[in-house]
């Protein structure tokens, strides 16, 4: 039992002075995904068939290749600003919030490399 | 991790029956949780038959009729009985709300009757508040000016600033809105709740006021205040048909128009 005040605990270690800059990135990247996303359905609904030269054909085109690489990387973004939140909510147990906050920041920007290395690959032929 | 489950001592087990006298007409049974901490024993659900002919109206009169006439150990908030001293904000046919302003004919079936979720249970249907009042404390709902009153009269506001804290300053802190919020109950150690950040708002848009920016810098925190998710359950249950969501996606937008 902790003899500490009420108000001491909800003071508790004060604030962090930010959080603005996170739910602002959540909801700009929203905005540019619901872009990019139209634009990446716009586009598959635009092929006549999957073949492998025609999507690498399609990949290489500079315009295409940025805009996809860009909509990983959107992806990869949100989800981990999304993720986070998730964890602060539910997870408690300070080394294992730790942990998963690490393992998923780490995840988000392997899948977003990934991404990337995979459209430049594909796009400069290699 | 958060408890999606209540621990073995908090599940609540079938209680006790009370039959309506015999020649009672107009029969309605409420359900009420009971818990006792000094019985150990666990919580459990009791049903009560309430001839409606000799009760008032509301909720809340049933309960009295209760309390007076069939079983006395039973223990809930009052004041009022008119929705303005919040006393008696309890979680009814599945919403929060205040007993005494929730007609009985309004509940389809049992009145089912729990204390306020997910706060620790003093007695029956009276949780424990203390927290919730430390962390409306904690926003010094007051007003904070470094400019000193003028001599003879009040400190003056124009009609449209006034009308801009009508709103949040008609919030009776019953509860019933931080206790609906999810966010809440599993963050109800670091996050304000919307009845909090609602009294938050109001202090920020009172003209009068000049600490509008270090009010702003005690609300900027990952868990203070963001973890408002919009869920909107607040403004959905506010007895007084507040809206707390909004204050607080207003709050948001000041944090950010100071920003850019």
């Amino acid at each position: 039992m902790s003899l500490r005040t009420p108000l001491g605990k909800v003071l508790g270690l004060g604030t962090a002075k930010e959080g603005t800059d996170h739910w602002w990135a959540q909801r700009i990247s929203a905005v540019a995904l619901f872009f990019l996303g139209l634009w990446f359905a716009g586009s598959l609904s635009g092929f006549d068939s999957f073949a492998h030269e025609v999507v690498v054909a399609f990949i290489a085109e500079p315009l295409n290749g940025a805009l996809l690489a860009l909509f990983c990387m959107t992806v990869a973004y949100h989800s981990h600003l999304g993720l986070q939140v998730v964890i602060e909510d539910y997870v408690h147990a300070a080394g294992l919030k730790i942990f998963a906050l690490v393992a998923s920041r780490f995840f988000h920007v392997l899948v977003a490399v990934l991404s990337v290395y995979s459209v430049l690959r594909i796009g400069l032929g290699a | 991790m958060a408890e999606f489950r209540l621990p073995p001592n908090s599940r609540i087990k079938k209680g006790k029956h009370f039959a309506a006298a015999d020649g009672a007409g107009n029969v309605r049974r409420f359900a009420v949780y009971r818990y006792d901490p000094e019985s150990g024993e666990n919580p459990r659900v009791d049903t009560y038959e309430v001839d409606l002919d000799t009760c008032g109206p509301m909720v809340l009169d049933g309960l009295i009729k209760i309390k007076n006439e069939i079983d006395p150990s039973l223990t809930f908030r009052r004041s009022c009985r008119e929705g303005i001293c919040g006393s008696c904000a309890m979680n009814i046919d599945g919403g929060n709300t205040l007993a005494c302003t929730l007609a009985i004919d309004k509940v389809k079936g049992d009145v089912k009757i729990y204390p306020l979720p997910h706060m620790p249970v003093v007695k029956d249907l009276v949780p424990d508040l203390t927290n919730f009042y430390a962390q409306y404390a904690s926003i010094k709902p007051w007003l904070q000016a470094r400019t000193p009153p003028p001599l003879n009269h009040e400190r003056l506001q124009s009609k449209d600033d006034q009308e801009k804290i009508d709103e949040p300053a008609a919030c009776i802190l019953c509860a019933c809105c931080s206790t609906s919020c999810p966010s809440y109950w599993w963050n109800s150690d670091r996050y304000l709740g919307p009845a909090t950040l609602l009294a938050a708002y109001r202090w920020l848009v009172d003209s009068r006021d000049e600490a509008t920016g270090e009010r702003l810098d005690e609300l900027e925190d990952p868990f203070r205040l963001y973890r408002c998710h919009t869920i909107m359950n607040c403004t959905q249950t506010c007895p007084k048909g507040l809206n707390p969501a909004k204050a607080i996606a207003e709050t948001k937008k000041m944090l950010a128009a100071r920003r850019h």
